[in-house]
């Protein structure tokens, strides 16, 4: 079975709030410097899910992504963590597209690729975390779609899916093709082998341009950003002291009741 | 296109979830605005009735698609009577709850009716002149952006529970409940439910808890945890954890808050024994009040909490349990 993940590359979530830095001005998030970036936390779970899937059956990952020249390091990163072969499509304006936008050239992509029986992609990603690009690709190709998945497995000819409801866990059967997006609970990521890392620097990496796959560019975007800003929590924390733990705890609940939180 | 708005009211287990309640009180003084009725649609089995406390809370029109076929939910079926309700009434403003279902739902409708969507938003409203915005948070909390939409209608949007205030209900006030024909074949849902496989308790879920009690490493074992649960049920809270408790094995994934766990958005956050990692922080730090327990005056925690006791949590947290319990006994 074919199976393609797709990966996006973000600026690394792990920075400390003094290194995150926007421009109001340009509503861009200004890439810290000397922070490389990385593949987005759920679809590196992603690819995890995809390889569990080959080590248990015979199956061939590709890994997709859309972004500037840059992004080509997520695809190594998942080359080095054992997917099959790599597409890149170059597009140095990905971060301007929305949700909408973004869905419509992978979908392209995916098209281009063709012949998969299931599409795999994170939960969410780690910069925008809007997650609706998963479901919008399932949309536009008119294949079913399970969302936030803690297991992915085959049982005969169909998908058996673990997708993650509020109060625990559905067993969802689905036939394929299909897409799924995966969540943290899947477990962890495997770690690029020094083999693995090797083997990775000598696959080729499909690289496309949007005209390649015939994805047109929406004009009109769905949504406007009016404003991007960090927020300030204006807050000074009442460190509540007291010559004894008895007399601390009750002046805290004291404290909790007179401000109507408790 | 109308200027109505309509929110999608989850059900849960024969309830209608708060945070549709939520959203009706802040889409009533839109519709207000524009000049145009709320509605509001319920699905599943069964669950007429529920309309009633729909219009207490503002709605004027209840759709009540009440079928065999949505009685557990299926984003096919959910999606097909959303879309298609929306298309034949054309509302200005579509809003659902980002709980687990409304953002597995919420960008299917979006694709099938063509529209934007802004999800996971901890503020809507109206501008001045009329124009829907929303506010979301991004980079798990670390910069937020005020969106707004283009021509493209209706503007959707997925709101966060509890980040928005109810108001109370109008007891005498009755919404016109109109039923919608489901007129879904079995192919038009291609995902089965084969099993449900519960794991959480009674307590309200993580993401929607008004008052979480959260332990970290610092509560030493999987035992100590029981003090969290004392103070937690003297609250009414639901219990979390930081993922160093969750690695240590000393409480299941499902309790994990943070950037990979759950984002949560509480009224009270209680933080015991976390030193709060911004990864931690990712998850909670839109919560309204932050309490911390730690022995550590330097933890960053207390950066972002309200309120913080520096002391050992064993010694504390039993105390404030028993103080709490005296305070609501007063009433
Ligand atoms: C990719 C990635 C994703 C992550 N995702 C998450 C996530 O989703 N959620 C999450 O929580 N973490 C996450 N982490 C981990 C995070 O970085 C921290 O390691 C973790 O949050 C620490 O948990 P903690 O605060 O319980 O433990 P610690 O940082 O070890 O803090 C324990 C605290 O307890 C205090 N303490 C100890 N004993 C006592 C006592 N007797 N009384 C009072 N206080 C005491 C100490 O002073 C200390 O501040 C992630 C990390 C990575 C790299």
């Amino acid at each position: 079975m074919n199976i393609i993940v797709c990966i996006k590359q973000v600026p690394d979530p792990e920075i400390p709030p003094v290194k995150f830095q926007i421009d109001p001005e340009g509503k861009k998030v200004i890439p810290p410097d000397g922070v490389t970036p990385v593949i987005s936390v759920f679809d590196e779970r992603a690819v995890e899910a995809a390889l569990k899937l080959k080590d248990k059956y015979k199956a061939k990952v590709t890994a997709l992504t859309l972004g500037p020249d840059s992004a080509k390091a997520v695809i190594r990163h998942a080359l080095a963590m054992g997917v099959d072969a790599g597409v890149h499509i170059q597009y140095e304006a990905a971060g301007e597209l929305d949700s909408f936008g973004t869905a419509h050239v992978l979908m392209k992509a995916i098209e281009k690729i063709g012949d998969y029986s299931l599409v795999l992609c994170g939960r969410q990603a780690a910069d925008w975390d809007a997650g609706q690009v998963g479901l919008l690709i399932a949309e536009n190709l008119g294949i079913p779609v399970v969302t936030v998945a803690k297991k992915v497995d085959l049982q005969d000819d169909k998908l058996r899916v673990e997708s993650v409801i509020q109060d625990g866990y559905h067993v969802m059967e689905v036939s394929m093709p299909a897409l799924v997006t995966v969540s943290s609970e899947i477990g962890l990521s495997r770690l690029p082998t020094g083999i693995g890392i090797v083997k990775a620097a000598r696959v080729k990496i499909e690289n496309l341009s949007v005209e390649d796959i015939g994805a047109d560019i929406p004009e009109a975007r769905c949504t406007e950003l009016i404003k991007l800003y960090v927020p300030v929590r204006d807050i000074q924390c009442q460190i509540i002291e007291a010559d004894t733990v008895q007399e601390s705890a009750e002046e805290l609940a004291v404290r909790l009741r007179e401000a109507k939180i408790i | 296109m109308g200027n109505s708005v309509l929110v999608f009211a989850e059900v849960k287990d024969g309830r209608v979830k708060k945070v549709a309640l939520e959203m009706l009180s802040e889409g009533k003084k839109m519709a207000e605005k524009l000049g145009g009725d709320l509605s509001a649609v319920l699905m599943g089995s069964g669950i007429e009735s529920l309309a009633e406390q729909l219009g207490q809370y503002g709605a004027d029109k209840v759709y009540v698609a009440d079928n065999e076929v949505l009685k557990d939910y299926t984003c096919d079926a959910y999606a097909k009577v959303m879309a298609d309700l929306i298309k034949a009434n054309e509302p200005a403003i579509v809003l659902y709850g980002a709980t687990i279902l409304g953002k597995d739902l919420s960008p299917r409708v979006a694709a099938r009716v063509e529209t934007g969507l802004a999800s996971d938003c901890t503020d809507i409203g109206l501008d001045d002149d009329g124009k829907f915005t929303a506010t979301r948070p991004m980079f798990a909390g670390k910069a937020y952006v005020d969106l707004s939409f283009t021509d493209s209608k209706p503007n959707m949007a997925s709101v966060r529970p509890n980040a928005l205030p109810v108001s109370p209900p109008d007891e005498s006030k009755k919404a016109e409940v109109v039923k919608v024909d489901v007129n879904i074949s079995p192919d038009d849902i291609r995902t089965t439910v084969k099993e449900v496989m519960k794991t959480a308790g009674e307590k309200p879920d993580l993401t929607e808890a008004e008052v979480i009690v959260s332990g970290g490493r610092g509560m030493k074992g999987p035992e100590n945890f029981k003090l969290i649960e004392d103070l937690a049920d003297v609250l009414g809270a639901t219990v979390g954890a930081s993922r160093a408790a969750v690695d240590a094995g000393w409480r299941t994934v499902d309790d994990q808050v943070g950037q990979t766990g759950k984002v949560v958005s509480p009224n009270l956050y209680i933080a015991c024994g976390i030193s709060g990692a911004i990864q931690h922080l990712a998850g909670m730090s839109t919560s309204k009040y932050i309490v911390a327990v730690n022995k550590d005056s330097e933890a960053p925690i207390f950066q972002k909490a309200d309120y913080g006791i520096v002391d050992d949590l064993l010694k504390v947290v039993p105390v404030l349990t028993e103080e709490i319990k005296k305070l609501k006994a007063e009433g």
